[in-house]
């Protein structure tokens, strides 16, 4: 797998680590000593992305409409507001739609342009959905992408792809596996993945009462 | 602009290469590249728009070659040079040549806020609709040199309005420093078909988030 040149990975890999690194620090300073910005708000920033805005907010938006049919009405007809209701709101999650995968219809979200991305449910993107391969092949080939997420899909069922070009943010609501039947709701939470919420994975049954 | 970052529909990028249990930053200088980029924004001396168009404006073969936050890291060092906060000297040399007061700094404080409000870009002007859901329209086929949010793959094609979100911010318009230009938001949905031909599904479809301006009426 080392014949994708200008891959993000594989490029961050190659950079002289070093000089970017001295060339950050030294704007840093520079913005700093220019009052600029303020260095304790550097700090919380990274932290709020690291360590408190994460999929896990989505996982619990999702297995709360699995359990709540009134909730999931509300997150279907109005998302921005029905994700509120769990704190889950702003920076670029200002405006929410989710979408809802059924037996008939599965949806995939793509920023072709750059990296758009519901940060307040599912944190900052993954490398591979800012690259160059994820955003050029999945509205031309989205059931080839699926595939090599593992993902192949019946030729009966309609794949949608929502290429997000305005401030709208998608939040994909997966289909609820199989066998959860007498699942509590933070029991379900913990089998929604992130890639199942961006629709490039589906969710499994869970380990021992799996069907294959 | 007809920029490398329009990606949509291109071959030949490679394979698509998830990373297990990736890590939010893969390194320092991104966590300090992704806050100072997210703090200079709040000093109110550009929009989120124009951050965006600032790294479509990085020469393509740099584009392609450099990762997410060296992106980030070259626009947010055009665009404070652009405005007079930074000089180019001052970052080649990395010592302060003059000082600059800034009225609105991010601090620390004040981060929990800011991100719970968030940038709305959605507008309480009273537009009319120029479309409603159902309707067939094109895509306008506009080349322009500037920011744009109808990506090359739909222009000239024809789709259906999905849904009407609203009135919002023009990206196109505010990316270019020419104000908001508020005006409704519409889902359309272009089947796969009408975009790459007789060889994709006959039942899948691509939707996208155009503006009045962007749409005639087909």
């Amino acid at each position: 797998m080392s014949d994708h040149h200008g891959h993000d990975h594989d490029s961050e890999q190659g950079s002289p680590l070093s000089e970017i690194d001295l060339r950050v620090r030294a704007l840093e300073s520079l913005l700093v000593e220019k009052g600029l910005v303020d260095p304790a708000a550097l700090d919380v920033l990274i932290d709020v992305y690291e360590t408190k805005v994460g999929p896990r907010n989505g996982a619990r938006v999702v297995a709360r409409a699995w359990v709540d049919p009134a909730y999931r009405a509300r997150l279907l007809r109005d998302a921005t507001t029905a994700i509120a209701e769990l704190g889950y709101m702003g920076r670029q999650g200002e405006e929410m739609v989710v979408i809802e995968n059924t037996p008939t219809v599965h949806n995939m979200v793509v920023c072709t342009l750059c990296s758009c991305y519901p940060w307040p449910v599912l944190g900052l993107p993954p490398v591979w959905y800012k690259s160059a391969p994820y955003r050029s092949r999945a509205v031309l080939d989205p059931r080839g992408v699926l595939r090599e997420f593992g993902l192949d899909l019946p030729e009966d069922v309609e794949v949608r792809v929502w290429d997000s070009t305005s401030e709208m943010r998608y939040l994909v609501l997966p289909e609820r596996p199989d066998g959860t039947e007498g699942m509590r709701e933070e029991e379900l939470a913990a089998l929604v993945t992130r890639d199942s919420m961006i629709g490039v994975a589906k969710l499994e049954a869970p380990a021992g009462e799996a069907r294959r | 602009m007809n920029g490398v970052h329009d990606m949509g529909g291109m071959h030949g990028m490679g394979p698509i290469a998830p990373e297990e249990n990736e890590p939010v930053f893969h390194h320092e200088w991104e966590r300090r590249a992704f806050a100072i980029t997210m703090a200079a924004g709040f000093l109110g001396e550009w929009n989120i728009d124009m951050s965006r168009h600032v790294r479509e404006r990085m020469p393509p073969a740099e584009y392609l070659a450099a990762s997410y936050y060296e992106r980030w890291l070259w626009g947010l060092e055009r665009l404070l040079v652009e405005r007079g906060l930074l000089t180019p000297q001052e970052i080649e040399s990395g010592r302060v040549r003059r000082r600059s007061g800034a009225p609105r700094v991010l601090r620390a404080a004040d981060v929990g806020k800011v991100l719970l409000k968030g940038g709305p870009a959605r507008l309480p002007d009273e537009v009319p609709p120029r479309f409603k859901a159902g309707e067939r329209v094109a895509a306008r086929n506009i080349h322009p040199t500037g920011h744009t949010r109808l990506p090359r793959y739909a222009r000239g094609k024809h789709g259906v309005i999905d849904r009407d979100h609203g009135v919002f911010i023009f990206a196109d318009a505010s990316a270019m420093g020419q104000g908001p230009k508020p005006q409704h938001l519409y889902s359309v949905r272009f089947a796969a078909r009408e975009l790459w031909g007789r060889e994709a599904s006959a039942r899948d479809a691509i939707y996208l988030d155009l503006w009045d301006d962007h749409l005639d009426p087909a």
